[in-house]
């Protein structure tokens, strides 16, 4: 069973030795002559405004915390799905109800002006 | 076959990792938020391990309500995180000792 | 949970929780959409409904014990008696805390919509019959306590506070949760009955091992000794009304936790849990009393005192019995109506940029105002458990239980710490009424009519439960059957 996987091996191999080649040929190869404008960082023509370290704005969080969860609550459509022939007309009601509160969350989150960036 | 204490051990050493993350860290609270993760990861863990030995399959059920709350859990410490760097410009653990008595 | 054909639940049973979830939404949209800048449509239909669930769950569940939706929710007595405490004591705290979140800029729609779906978690937690279930009930109340706590924003201290409990009380969960995953693995099944039976008819170190991890995370929920330490920062740091909140209704909510879960469901194991609770309850009345005589801030005070009536509901647990739960739940309901009104008090003589939280702020209440004055004497009196207050009895009735198990120098100790307990208590009567205020004349009591009218009625049915005892002890009784 384990012959099946050779021509993966040989595929990873070959890879890695072409990409290792080609590295290897430009170290060797090709001139050098470094000065500082080559080494400054480059950011499309100017010189770079700040430090790329630098702190997220916190409204990305909030952003990340709405997607969070609403994300997660979806995850429970996927198993209903699936057992949607047994549950039948009860389960259909029961997930109707839970996208409504999910909807009333939605509304509020909305109307408080959590989705507005400025 | 791995046997289900093999699967219990390592619960076990992912809970008391996040434990010591909660007692041990002195730095920043985002770590108390990961070590907090941690811990419901490996009750996640035990869960699994035993729905699958079991046959049973409430145990998963369990695990995706348990996923969903942590969710939850985490937004609402995130948040709690920014109202306590708003208001004291530090999130260090260490800052955390106004109240004494 | 099992692959049996799919059978719809008995949702009239359930309707308590339905028509608080139906009330919660609806504060939500109305809040959302009255514009109102005292929330006054919010607090009315929120008020409002919490009246009618109480109403609907004496109607719907009284006199029933039976499980629906699989088994995973049941309907009794104690249900019952717990849910109907925790929505008056939510009423109550809606009613004291109007004037002092407006006056502080803190009055939002999310103060009512957080705390009902509180609420509706600490109802979850009573009538829950599975772990799953408790769960879900146990992370709804708590997730939205973390961010009452949280809501005095620019505080550093509300901050903390809720930092401290929301990484405290997410510890604790995963303490229970860790251990609820043994308990599954050791019985194979979710349903608390289940386990009951499974628990009955083997013992086994996974069991043991999973009550161990149990009772700590109640344990900490509770706020009892040695799993305290978040207690007195967030009672000191929370806005008063959210500490009014917490320090009653959800330790209400736990109880029920306990019984559900360790006094039911681990019935069969009460020769392993007996110990723990024991030791718990008496480290409990123990530091409570010893840190609560050297407090100069009341609500500090209240915090560690709190740690003294904690031990008492758990001395009633230890026994095991009937009796000794009807006298822990007996306990608990009239310990927190009574804490309820002296959080109104210190809540009534707060105002604009000035808490009423140190002691010397009571000194001479008396000259001030009369009437707060004597209900304050009544609170504290009771409190301490002198005879012929509330307090006196539901101190007898746990003191009682721990004697019929057989626990007598729990019960010695737990007298000696109700003596204890009368220094700080009564140093407030005596500052209230034998001390000269300050000399600007201490804080006056402010608030509207309808606030004074509901703490005065408050402290009137905590005097009245101290003379007539007999119809809610009767309950809490029958609660157990």
């Amino acid at each position: 069973m384990l012959a099946e996987y050779v021509p993966i091996l040989l595929f990873i191999i070959v890879g890695l030795g072409l990409g290792a080649v080609l590295i290897v040929a430009g170290f060797i190869l090709g001139p050098r002559r470094p000065d500082e404008e080559k080494l400054s960082p480059y950011e499309c023509g100017f010189e770079a405004f700040e430090d790329s370290r630098m702190r997220f704005d916190v409204r990305y969080y909030l952003v990340a915390l709405l997607f969070i969860i609403f994300d997660l609550e979806i995850a429970f459509l996927f198993p209903w799905a699936i057992v949607l022939d047994e549950v039948g007309l009860f389960g259909v009601a029961a997930m109707g109800l839970f996208l409504v509160i999910l909807l009333i969350g939605f509304l509020y989150e909305w109307k408080k002006g959590a989705l507005e960036w400025e | 076959m791995i046997e289900l204490s093999e699967f219990l051990v390592l619960g076990a050493i992912l809970f008391s990792l996040g434990m010591a993350g909660i007692f041990l860290n002195r730095k920043n609270a985002i770590v108390l938020l990961m070590s907090i993760e941690l811990i419901l990861l490996a009750v996640n863990f035990n869960f699994i391990a035993f729905s699958t030995f079991m046959g049973d399959l409430a145990g998963q059920v369990f695990v995706f309500f348990i996923l969903t709350v942590a969710a939850a859990e985490s937004a609402i410490g995130l948040a709690i995180l920014v109202t306590l760097f708003r208001s004291s410009d530090s999130i260090d653990v260490a800052d955390l000792d106004t109240m004494k008595g | 949970m099992t692959t049996d054909a799919f059978e719809i639940p008995n949702l009239t049973l359930a309707l308590p929780e339905i028509w608080m979830l139906g009330v919660a939404c609806l504060v939500l949209v109305v809040d959302l959409f009255s514009g109102d800048r005292d929330h006054t449509p919010a607090y009315w239909v929120a008020q409002l409904g919490l009246l009618s669930a109480a109403l609907i769950t004496v109607q719907a569940q009284w006199g029933l014990d039976v499980t629906t939706f699989d088994g995973n929710y049941v309907a009794d007595a104690m249900a019952v008696v717990l849910k109907v405490t925790v929505l008056l004591l939510t009423f109550l705290a809606f009613a004291y805390s109007r004037d002092y979140l407006r006056e502080r800029g803190m009055l939002r729609g999310e103060f009512y919509l957080l705390s009902l779906f509180s609420t509706l978690g600490m109802m979850v937690i009573i009538s829950a019959h599975s772990l799953l279930v408790l769960y879900l009930g146990v992370e709804l109340m708590s997730l939205s306590l973390y961010a009452l706590v949280a809501m005095r924003r620019g505080s550093p201290a509300a901050s903390e506070a809720a930092m401290k409990y929301f990484v405290l009380g997410a510890l604790a969960s995963g303490m229970l949760l860790y251990g609820m995953s043994m308990l599954y693995g050791a019985t194979g099944s979710l349903d608390l009955a289940a386990i009951t039976d499974v628990a009955a008819a083997e013992s086994r170190l996974l069991l043991v091992f999973g009550l161990v991890f149990t009772v700590v995370g109640v344990a900490f929920k509770f706020g009892a000794v040695p799993f305290h330490m978040w207690v007195p920062d967030v009672y000191q740091g929370a806005p008063t009304a959210v500490t009014l909140f917490i320090a009653t209704a959800s330790k209400v909510a736990a109880v029920g936790l306990f019984i559900r879960l360790i006094g039911e469901g681990l019935e069969p194991l009460h020769g392993d849990w007996q110990n723990m609770v024991l030791l718990l309850a008496v480290a409990s009345i123990l530091i409570g009393n010893t840190v609560a005589l050297v407090q100069t801030n009341i609500k500090r005070m209240l915090a560690y005192s709190t740690f003294n009536h904690i031990g008492f509901i758990f001395l009633g647990f230890v026994a095991g019995s009937a009796e000794g739960y009807g006298a822990s739940m007996f306990y608990a309901v009239t310990y927190s109506f009574t804490v309820a009104a002296a959080f109104g008090v210190i809540m009534l003589l707060s105002r604009q940029g000035f808490e009423a939280e140190n002691l010397e702020d009571f000194k001479g209440l008396n000259e001030r105002s009369p009437l707060f004055a004597l209900v304050m004497l009544l609170l504290m009196v009771s409190l301490t458990g002198i005879p012929g207050t509330v307090g006196f009895y539901a101190k007898w009735l746990v003191i009682r239980s721990v004697v019929d198990a057989g626990v007598m120098w729990a019960a010695v100790f737990a007298v000696i710490g109700a003596v204890v307990g009368a220094f700080y208590y009564l140093r407030v009567v005596r500052l209230c009424y034998f001390d000269q205020p300050e000399a600007e004349g201490g804080p006056q009591p402010s608030g509207s009519g309808g606030f004074r009218f509901v703490l005065a009625a408050n402290g009137l049915s905590v005097l009245l439960l101290g003379l007539f005892p007999g119809a809610l002890v009767a309950v809490c009784m029958a609660a157990f059957g």
